[in-house]
């Protein structure tokens, strides 16, 4: 058996931010993963650093994802400096697109309320008309009716982040086991010991970051993690060269010249198979949104299963029952990379969950469930 | 690099990078850049470095090339036709808007 | 033409037309999709216009072309519908078979699907392999089979396998001479056990007997090589090897390569066939039972994509195939269908005899299939190299391709793996230190064959 000061299930973007950051504090971390075939909500991402859309109605998850954005320009600094990988972070604002009056009339309601939410904070932001935004995006089609921005958003490659953070964890002393999906856990109050892929870890702080798969994890530490699959399914094309004005949040365009173009809200269970229906949805509303992308040869397409909650918020809790284990859960893992690493995992390591994270407990479930 | 054998017979009229040439009928566009020895036919989008038809079959995509102004097409799987124009692709392909 | 049939086949090649004559002369609905514009796939490429306007050269390509013939014959005067230049780019969880012709998709209902679609060459990365000049044997001979083009200036041929000597005959007999054939040593001690099968099996011997002979009357090099090494600059300038001891720096204009053939089986991993690793063809094939049924109902493979077979074998796996369709579709009964089969199994299993010795003697040696030297491009597409794969696994404890994948984009390019998928495992089986088969393969998406964005949004049924 080997002893940890903290063990960090799951190896995606969740995991490995908050394992760097845990390892950024000087502890001693344990990062278990599955295998090389597993769900990987992370393998699926789009990339976004987004947050015009996020928390209509919760000013703390705006508040949560916009200082995640801003923590985001020196964290890819720190990443690119320790381990000389680009995670091509981008943070030049971003649109999104509304095809139809209709959808431009609601998403400008949808801002309204977004900036009368933020107060002080301010949430600035532009609707940019069908004249506008060809004059900002004049590749954009011309049935689109327009768009809203905010210089907030941004974008970096996920899967270049999830390398460097293995990456960086490694430098810090972090040890990784892949392939050590978790067959036990002995849970006491800051005494957690793990058996995974025929060893056995020790550690008085344990993180549950194991994406889907912390809805079974979580009872065994006296969590309750109500996480389902949501699928998404994205195409990505061949490299071209650059061509995208701006960074949107269906089509995008990667470093590397290739564009990404999604994306799909599927209630499909745990099946991560792409089908034809939504492949001609999303590929026809790209079309209509960049016409240009006709003649693009798509590469590849595939499904990821998004983790969500119930109302779509990230779920930050500490066990009441055993004190030290924790899980951090959402689907923005790129976007919240930066707050995981930088702030939440300094919360693991202080051993508590202070106030401005107190609205993503697991107890609104309990209120939820009872009224 | 490659010559033809067949002494007569029907060809067809493409160019290749601009010159013409009289292509076997029922050749492929990657075939007759080989015949022409127009190496090499294209450049990589990562790095630039040059390349040319490997497989003949369509499972290496390194024969793609421009053809009728189209780009990243796989030569190898592209018969060519009158006034077919078959040309080197550097790099990645711009997008006309 | 018809958005639904009760048999579809991917490809027409060996298994793909023997099977599309035997359901339909059953009386299945049959349709056979291939993407080249004639039937024959790549062993008997450009068969039908070879027989008609250069019929020389049948005997030149030899016997075993030739008799792919009555095969294209056969078919042609069938009853099953033929669908020429076009590609199948996805399969869905429903047998809904989606295609691409003509710049327009479209989707074909199927009953029963039968993954006919061969095998290509096995990757050999080599240094300097991705240079303007360096290509496949079997590249030169679908330019001689299709084109009757041949090789314009100093040339060699490299590496191990019967395909070698049988271009280099070819080419022989209309001429054209390689400075050398670089044969990287064939296992002669391993394949021994397996002699008895292959002395037992039609022809075999014979045929590698008098190539020899041919080649060797013809005054063909054939050299014992190793290290081989390609240099050039934005083409193939020149070739080093390793020859009794010493090295060897020959100038050339081209340089043929060619170390066996493997499944062409992205289209069966797309659907998530089960696979297995075969440590003597140092491939993964799909798990079939004797009727070529995948662990995907309704779908089978036939034919070199289900392992490599040969030409001949493959025939009689497409008829078996195809009589395991018909049952399927109740069209004949269980009895009917293995009364049918018990002749073509005889002679399938002849033929099978052969492999075990072939395979052995011609299994690609460690070197070839985890190369070395550090520089050699292993992803051609995303253009990265062996040290870079090997340092992955070592440094950041990289379990399998995919996690390989999602950090380097090996993988990722326009072909799919194919040129890269079996190196990277052999890389990361070697730096691990264990099996092949305890790494596991890239997980293939669709679309198999590239569409473009307005091809998905106009799909057509």
């Amino acid at each position: 058996m080997s002893s940890y000061d903290s063990i960090v299930i799951g190896g995606g973007l969740v995991g490995s931010s908050v394992a760097y950051g845990l390892a950024r504090r000087g502890l001693k971390v344990a990062l278990l993963d599955e295998g090389d075939v597993a769900f990987r909500a992370s393998r699926g991402n789009f990339g976004l650093v987004w947050v015009q859309s996020k928390g209509l109605g919760v000013p703390e998850y705006q508040n949560w994802s916009r200082q995640s954005s801003v923590l985001w320009d020196d964290f890819a600094q720190e990443l690119r400096q320790e381990t000389g990988v680009d995670t091509q972070h981008e943070h030049k604002g971003g649109i999104h697109v509304c095809i139809t009056e209709k959808d431009f009339a609601e998403r400008k309601k949808y801002m309204e309320q977004m900036h009368l939410e933020a107060g002080e904070t301010r949430f600035e932001y532009e609707m940019l008309d069908q004249k506008a935004l060809k004059s900002a995006v004049p590749e954009i089609g011309p049935e689109v009716a327009g768009a809203s921005f905010t210089p907030y958003d941004g974008a970096a490659n996920p899967l270049y982040l999830l390398r460097s953070l293995h990456a960086t964890f490694l430098k810090r002393g972090g040890k990784y086991f892949p392939q050590s999906k978790v067959a036990a856990i002995k849970a006491m109050p800051h005494d957690f010991t793990v058996t995974a892929g025929g060893a056995t870890f020790n550690a008085p702080k344990l993180v549950l970051a194991a994406g889907l798969g912390n809805k079974a994890l979580g009872p065994l530490v006296g969590l309750n993690v109500p996480v389902d699959p949501v699928r998404g399914q994205i195409f990505v094309t061949e490299r071209v060269k650059p061509v995208l004005s701006m960074l949107t949040i269906w089509v995008r365009q990667m470093a590397e010249g290739s564009i990404m173009i999604g994306e799909s809200r599927e209630d499909a269970g745990y099946n991560d198979v792409t089908t034809p229906e939504v492949q001609q949805e999303v590929a026809a509303r790209a079309v209509t949104m960049f016409p240009f992308l006709k003649d693009v040869r798509i590469v590849r397409h595939w499904a990821a299963l998004r983790v969500m909650s119930p109302d779509g918020l990230p779920i930050y809790e500490q066990s009441a029952t055993c004190p030290g284990a924790f899980v951090a859960t959402c689907h923005s893992g790129v976007t919240l990379a930066a707050a995981h690493a930088l702030r939440y995992a300094g919360f693991v390591a202080d051993g508590v969950l202070p106030a401005e994270v107190a609205r993503f407990t697991n107890k609104r479930f309990d209120v939820q469930n009872a009224a | 690099m490659f010559k033809t054998l067949l002494e007569s017979g029907v060809t067809v009229a493409v160019t290749i990078n601009g010159t013409p040439f009289a292509a076997p009928a029922g050749c492929t566009a990657a075939a007759a850049m080989l015949l022409v020895n127009a190496l090499p036919t294209r450049t990589t989008p990562v790095t630039g470095a040059p390349r040319a038809p490997y497989c003949m079959m369509g499972v290496c995509f390194d024969c793609l090339a421009e053809i009728d102004g189209v780009p990243n097409q796989q030569a190898c799987l592209i018969t060519v036709a009158d006034g077919m124009r078959i040309d080197h692709q550097s790099g990645k392909p711009t997008i006309k808007i | 033409m018809s958005t639904a049939f009760d048999f579809l086949i991917v490809g027409a090649g060996p298994a793909g037309l023997a099977a599309a004559a035997t359901a339909s002369a059953l009386g299945i609905r049959t349709a056979v999709v291939d993407e080249q514009p004639a039937p024959g796939g790549q062993i008997y490429r450009g068969i039908e216009s070879v027989a008609a306007k250069r019929p020389a050269h049948l005997v030149v390509l030899g016997p075993d072309y030739a008799a792919g013939l009555d095969l294209v014959k056969q078919f042609r005067a069938g009853k099953a519908e033929y669908l020429p230049d076009t590609s199948v780019w996805q399969i869905d969880g429903e047998r809904n078979v989606f295609i691409r012709a003509n710049g327009r998709t479209a989707r074909i209902a199927a009953k029963q699907i039968l993954i006919a679609a061969g095998a290509m060459e096995r990757p050999v990365p080599i240094p300097g392999w991705t240079l303007p000049g360096v290509m496949t044997c079997g590249a030169a001979q679908t330019l001689l089979k299709s084109t009757g083009a041949v090789p314009d200036g100093r040339f060699v041929l490299a590496g191990s396998g019967p395909l070698l000597l049988l271009l280099a005959a070819q080419l022989v007999r209309v001429g054209i001479k390689p400075a050398a054939i670089l044969e990287t040593r064939p296992n002669y001690f391993p394949a021994l056990r397996h002699l008895p099968g292959f002395l037992k099996s039609p022809s075999y011997l014979q045929k590698g007997i008098s190539l020899l002979a041919e080649l060797r009357n013809a005054g063909v090099a054939i050299k014992s090589a190793a290290n081989l090494r390609i240099g050039g600059d934005d083409r193939v300038r020149e070739i080093q090897y390793d020859w009794h001891g010493k090295t060897q720096r020959e100038a050339v204009d081209l340089v043929l390569l060619h170390q066996g053939i493997v499944p062409n089986a992205n289209l069966a991993w797309s659907l998530r066939c089960e696979n297995q690793w075969d440590d003597l063809q140092r491939c993964f094939r799909p798990r079939l039972d004797e009727w070529g049924n995948t662990s995907v109902a309704g779908v089978q493979i036939a034919g070199d994509n289900g392992g490599i077979v040969g030409a001949q074998a493959s025939a009689y796996s497409g008829q078996l195939a195809a009589l395991g369709a018909a049952c399927a579709l109740g069209k004949i009964s269980a009895a009917e269908r293995d009364r049918l089969a018990t002749p073509l199994r005889k002679r399938l299993n002849a033929h099978l005899r052969a492999r075990p010795f072939l395979d052995a003697l011609y299994r690609p040696a460690q070197e070839t299939v985890a190369p070395r030297e550090p520089e050699t491009i292993v992803c051609r597409c995303e253009e990265i190299s062996a040290g870079e794969i090997r340092r992955i696994v070592t440094e950041q404890q990289c379990p399998g391709p995919n996690q390989m994948k999602s950090f380097t984009r090996c993988g990722m390019g326009p072909c799919q793996g194919r040129l890269c998928g079996l190196t990277v495992v052999e890389l990361i089986a070697e730096s691990r230190g264990v099996p092949v088969s305890e790494v596991g393969y890239y997980r293939i998406r669709s679309p198999i064959r590239p569409v473009t964005v307005g091809e998905l949004a106009r799909l057509e049924g």
